[in-house]
């Protein structure tokens, strides 16, 4: 879903790009709380990889296609904030190199495919492992859900915005109608894709995956790259007596 | 339980994964118009869409201007993309970081 120019007219355009500005002002301070050392260059990785799914049109009935849209996918991976950040990143190539999504429609899209799908992704994974359960089948079900609703809940804020300034004198229920339902179809792929690439994420390495990092704290602590466990650093863990300080507390 | 893969393990796969699903994969993606270009077209308001301003680019609709068959073209616009993104936000994501710190906060 990456809207072209034209579609909407330059008030709402003008809307949705302070809105996403706005968004990604907050998401450039907040997501400070999600970056460290071991996280950060996993933000890189997911970006890019959500650019090259994004390039896999599969196809769904009646002749049309469906790409991943990533924001379900990108919270899980690295958190709510840093994924607005990767999206944004996303879309802003596709945009400026790709052609791909109007320029004028940029903000529109960043509303749409990294600000709507993360908040809904986001918001019902962790409202499932709140209610259900912390397990990994919980994380996976409140993520595939999450990928699933948040493609129809893009299709329908559009529908809202095309309400608002949609420059074709179209009823807004027929907009509504043909949306909702090619875009429900498109979910259940991105709820797949979702779920298979978490699934696979979290299997190896859950201490990775912001979504489930309480996973890998209930077992064994996670091996990591020093051998050591991640809550002790290499250059915080000997005083000047020489002991081990598992809590950094000497520095 | 068997040895966990390192970090650094875990991202160069992902990359390697990533180069791969857009240089050699996208060659199979469908050609068919995407669900906003369908319901638009149903809708009847496809043909308010205008040529973006970035149409004139080197890379626009994924395929390398001067540069033939459909394949080559796209996967290298593909491996082009996944390289500047991974550029951008990564190095974006590292001057954010909270440096010399390991332990993931709550």
């Amino acid at each position: 879903m990456h809207v072209p120019d034209g579609f909407l007219d330059v008030p709402t355009s003008a809307a949705t790009a302070a809105l996403a500005a706005g968004t990604v002002a907050v998401a450039l301070r907040q997501s400070r709380r999600e970056l460290d050392d071991l996280t950060a260059p996993l933000a890189g990785l997911t970006a890019c990889f959500v650019f090259a799914v994004q390039m896999m049109n599969f196809p769904v009935a009646a002749g049309t296609s469906g790409h991943l849209m990533g924001g379900a996918l990108t919270a899980a991976l690295v958190g709510p904030w840093t994924a607005v950040l990767c999206m944004t990143v996303v879309l802003l190539v596709q945009a400026v190199f790709f052609a791909d999504g109007g320029l004028v429609a940029l903000g529109t899209n960043v509303v749409l495919v990294g600000l709507v799908t993360v908040l809904v992704g986001w918001g019902l994974l962790r409202a499932t492992t709140a209610v259900w359960s912390r397990s990994r089948t919980a994380v996976l079900a409140g993520a595939g859900l999450g990928a699933f609703l948040s493609v129809p809940a893009a299709a329908l804020v559009f529908t809202a915005l095309f309400a608002a300034g949609g420059v074709a004198d179209v009823p807004v229920g027929t907009v509504a109608a043909f949306m909702t339902g090619v875009h429900g179809l498109i979910g259940l792929g991105e709820a797949a894709i979702t779920v298979a690439v978490l699934g696979a994420v979290v299997a190896v390495r859950p201490d990775l995956v912001r979504g489930a990092r309480h996973l890998a704290r209930t077992g064994l602590a996670p091996r990591t790259d020093t051998g050591r466990t991640d809550t002790v650093r290499t250059d915080t863990v000997r005083t000047d007596t020489g002991r081990l300080d598992p809590t950094g507390s000497a520095r | 339980m068997s040895r966990r893969p390192r970090t650094r393990t875990v991202w160069l796969v992902g990359v390697a994964v990533a180069l791969l699903v857009a240089g050699v994969a996208s060659w199979y993606a469908s050609g068919s118009p995407d669900g906003l270009e369908w319901a638009a077209g149903r809708a009847g308001f496809l043909g308010t869409a205008e040529d973006s301003a970035a149409a004139g680019s080197p890379l626009a609709d994924y395929s390398v201007r001067g540069v033939d068959g459909g394949r080559l073209s796209g996967g290298l616009a593909g491996v082009a993309g996944v390289l500047v993104t991974l550029v951008l936000a990564g190095g974006l994501a590292l001057l954010l970081r909270r440096r010399g710190d390991r332990t993931p906060r709550r």
